[in-house]
C-alpha cells in the first residue's frame, strides 16, 4: 500500500487552484491503489484551520511546516522529510512554476523518476501511469516509475477540483532545512509589475505577443478591442510582459491567468504550451502570425497567415463598420 | 570565478519533430543547432565577465550527448566562452530528466564552478527542470526564469524573475545554479573572426567514467522514469488558414467568420 503525497501550494491565506486540484486527483487516484492522499504545506505561520480546509478536497492528513514561502528547495527538504517518515509510493504537483522545481529538486534527492507536463494519471495493477502530451500535443507518451517514489508533475489546469466535503487531520511536521536551501531568501513576492487590467471576465480578448515589435504594438490590440466594444480586454504573453510592455495582470499562461473568453484573437504569438494552458478554454481562437509554421495554428479555428501590421489596422475598421451596419 | 553554462543541442527549429515509436525516445537525426534558449544564458555569463559585475576568470561549456553535439559547443564557444566540456558516452543515451541532471552535476562537481547558467527550456523536450535536478545534487541554491541578476558584493546574487503570483526578487549566494528566462538579454552574434576560431579553443571529451558517474543511474534502461507506450491524442477539427495576399479580401473574410458565429 502507499499514500500519495501532494504539494499544496499557498498564498496569502489562499490556496492555488491547481494545487487543489492536484489534492483532488491525487484522492481519486489513492482510492484506486488502495492508499491515502495527503497534502504538505509549508509557510510561515499558516493555521492549522487553512491547511485543514484540504480534506475538504480529499486529502486525509495535512503536514503543516513551517518554512521559508515562494521558494523550492525549502520544500524539497520538507517532502523529503515527510517521504522519509512516511509510506509514500508518489508525489504529485498542480502545474504552475514552484511545483516544477520542487519535482525536480525532490526526484533528484529521492533518485526518483519525474514524470512532468502531464495531463492525466491512471491507475494500473496498483501503479499510477502518467500520460504527458509531446512533441507540440500531436503525441501522448505514457510513463510509469520503477523507483520508490514516483514523481508526477502536471500541466496547469489538468487535474479538476472537487469538493467532498470531508476533513483532514492536521499535523506539524519539523523539518531540519539543508544549509543550502537557506542560500536563497525571498526579497519581494508577488509584485505586480504594470496596471490591474481585468481579463478573466472578457468576452473577447484581444492578445498580443512579440510579434507587436513594441510596445506601441499594443495599439493595434487597443484599437482592435475598443471597436468591438462591450466586454472585450487586451491580454499578453510573458514573453511581452516580461520585456515590460504590457501589464502583469494581463498575462495569459503557466504563471498568468486562465481564460475562456467567446473570442481569443492572437496577433503576433507564436502558441507555445505555455501560452496555450492558459487560453485553450476560449470557444473560439483566431490567430494572425506571419509564420505559417507558427504552432499557434495547430490550434486556432480560424488562422490567418500574414503580417499583423497590415492586418489589424484594416480588420479594425471592418469590425467598426460591420457594427455601425 | 568560474561561470560554467550547461548547454544542448536540439533538432533545428526547421526540422520536423518525431518520436521513434519502438523506444519513444526523441528520433534526434538530422539537421541540429544550439538549443537557442542556451544563448540567453552565454549571453549572461559575457555580461557578468564584461561589465566586471563578477571577477570572472573563465566561462565554460558544458554539455552531454552524442559526437554530433560537438557543434553546439563550437557555438557556445563562438559566442565568448573560454573553453567546453563534452560529455559523452554510449551508456548515458536515453536518459530521463533526473539521470541527465545527475549526469551533468557530476561534470560540474569537477569544476566547482561559482555560477552555473542555463537556458530557461529545452526547445526539443519542453523541459525546464533540469536546473533544479543540477542544483539539489551539487546542493547549491536555485532560481529558474530568472529575468535579471544584479551582483551584489561579488558573491550575491539579486535576480528577478515571474513566478505564479506576480514577480519575485530574491537574494540567492554564491554558488548557485540559475536558469535566465529569454527576456533577459538579447543575445550577441558571433562574429565571423569567432566562428573561425571556436575549433581552436580547448574541447575536453569527458566520459562517464572519467566524471565518477555511476553507471546504474543513467541511461534509457536505468532511468527511473519509464516510457511504457504511446497514444494519439484525440483528434481536433483542422481550423481554417487564410494565406493574406489581398489584405481587404482576407479581413472581409474574416469578418464573415466572426459574424456567421455572431462574435460581432
Ligand atoms: C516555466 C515557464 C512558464 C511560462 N509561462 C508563460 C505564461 O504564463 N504565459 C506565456 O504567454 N508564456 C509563458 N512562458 C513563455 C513561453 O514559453 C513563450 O516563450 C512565450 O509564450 C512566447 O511569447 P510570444 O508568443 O509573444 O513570443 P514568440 O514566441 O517570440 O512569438 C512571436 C510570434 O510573432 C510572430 N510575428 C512576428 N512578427 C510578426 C508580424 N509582423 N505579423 C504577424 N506575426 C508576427 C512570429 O512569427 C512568432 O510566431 C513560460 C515559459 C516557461 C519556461
Amino acid at each position: 500500500m502507499a499514500n500519495i503525497l501532494v504539494y499544496a501550494l499557498q498564498y496569502e491565506g489562499a490556496f492555488n487552484k491547481n494545487s487543489l486540484g492536484a489534492v483532488s486527483e491525487a484522492a481519486k487516484l489513492a482510492a484506486e491503489i488502495g492508499g491515502e492522499a495527503h497534502a504538505i504545506v509549508v509557510g510561515q505561520g499558516v493555521s492549522d484551520d487553512l491547511a485543514g480546509t484540504l480534506g475538504n478536497y480529499g486529502a486525509t492528513k495535512v503536514l503543516n511546516v513551517e518554512g521559508p514561502e515562494g521558494l523550492a528547495q525549502p520544500v524539497v527538504d520538507a517532502m523529503a522529510a515527510a517521504v522519509a517518515a512516511g509510506d509514500y509510493g508518489y508525489a504529485i504537483f498542480g502545474g504552475g512554476l514552484l511545483g516544477f522545481e520542487v519535482g525536480a529538486g525532490l526526484a533528484a534527492r529521492l533518485d526518483a523518476g519525474v514524470a512532468m507536463e502531464i495531463t492525466a494519471v491512471r491507475a494500473d495493477g496498483g501503479k499510477l501511469v502518467a500520460e504527458r502530451p509531446i512533441l507540440g500535443d500531436s503525441a501522448i507518451s505514457q510513463i510509469s516509475f520503477r523507483s520508490d517514489v514516483g514523481i508526477i508533475i502536471s500541466r496547469l489546469n489538468a487535474f479538476e477540483i472537487k469538493e467532498t466535503g470531508g476533513t483532514a487531520a492536521v499535523e506539524s511536521l519539523s523539518v531540519e532545512f539543508s544549509p543550502f536551501s537557506g542560500q536563497a531568501t525571498m526579497i519581494t513576492r508577488g509584485e505586480q509589475r504594470g496596471a490591474d487590467v481585468d481579463i478573466e471576465g472578457a468576452d473577447v480578448l484581444i492578445a498580443g505577443g512579440r510579434g507587436l515589435g513594441a510596445e506601441e504594438g499594443f495599439e493595434l490590440c487597443e484599437a482592435l478591442a475598443t471597436a468591438f466594444g462591450g466586454n472585450s480586454a487586451v491580454a499578453a504573453t510573458r514573453a511581452v510582459v516580461d520585456a515590460g510592455w504590457f501589464p502583469y495582470a494581463g498575462q495569459i499562461g503557466q504563471t498568468g491567468k486562465t481564460v475562456a473568453p467567446k473570442l481569443y484573437l492572437a496577433a503576433g504569438i507564436s502558441g507555445a504550451i505555455q501560452h496555450k494552458v492558459g487560453m485553450q478554454g476560449a470557444e473560439n481562437i483566431v490567430a494572425i502570425n506571419k509564420d505559417a509554421n507558427a504552432p499557434i495554428f495547430e490550434f486556432s479555428d480560424l488562422g490567418i497567415v500574414g503580417d499583423l501590421n497590415k492586418i489589424m489596422p484594416k480588420l479594425t475598421e471592418a469590425v467598426k463598420a460591420k457594427k455601425g451596419a | 570565478m568560474k561561470i560554467c553554462v550547461l548547454v544542448k543541442e536540439v533538432p533545428d527549429a526547421a526540422v520536423q519533430k518525431k518520436i521513434d515509436p519502438s523506444t519513444g525516445r526523441m528520433d534526434r537525426s538530422g539537421e541540429k543547432n544550439l538549443n537557442p534558449y542556451d544563448t540567453h544564458a552565454i549571453e549572461a555569463a559575457m555580461q557578468l565577465k564584461e561589465s566586471g559585475a563578477m571577477a570572472v576568470d573563465e566561462v565554460v561549456a558544458v554539455t552531454m550527448g552524442p559526437d554530433s553535439a560537438e557543434r553546439a559547443l563550437h557555438k557556445a564557444v563562438s559566442l565568448g566562452a573560454d573553453r567546453s566540456i563534452h560529455l559523452a558516452d554510449d551508456s548515458l543515451a536515453g536518459s530521463d530528466v533526473a539521470a541527465t541532471g545527475y549526469a551533468l552535476s557530476k561534470v560540474l562537481e569537477k569544476e566547482a564552478p561559482d555560477l552555473v547558467l542555463l537556458g530557461q527550456q529545452s526547445d526539443d523536450g519542453e523541459c525546464y527542470t533540469i536546473g533544479a535536478v543540477v542544483a539539489d545534487h551539487l546542493e547549491f541554491p536555485s532560481l529558474t526564469q530568472v529575468i535579471k541578476i544584479d551582483v551584489e558584493g561579488g558573491t550575491k546574487l539579486r535576480a528577478e524573475r515571474q513566478a505564479e503570483y506576480g514577480y519575485d526578487t530574491v537574494e540567492i549566494n554564491l554558488p548557485a545554479v540559475i536558469s535566465v528566462g529569454d527576456a533577459i538579454n538579447e543575445p550577441r552574434y558571433p562574429s565571423l573572426k569567432a566562428i573561425m576560431g571556436a575549433k581552436k579553443k580547448p574541447l575536453d571529451k569527458v566520459s562517464a567514467a572519467d566524471s565518477g558517474i555511476d553507471a546504474a543511474k543513467v541511461g534509457g534502461d536505468n532511468s527511473a522514469a519509464q516510457w511504457t507506450g504511446s497514444s494519439e491524442p484525440p483528434k481536433k477539427e483542422a481550423g481554417r488558414i487564410i494565406e493574406d495576399e489581398d489584405t481587404a479580401e482576407t479581413v472581409d473574410q474574416i469578418v464573415a467568420w466572426l459574424d456567421e458565429r455572431k462574435l460581432i
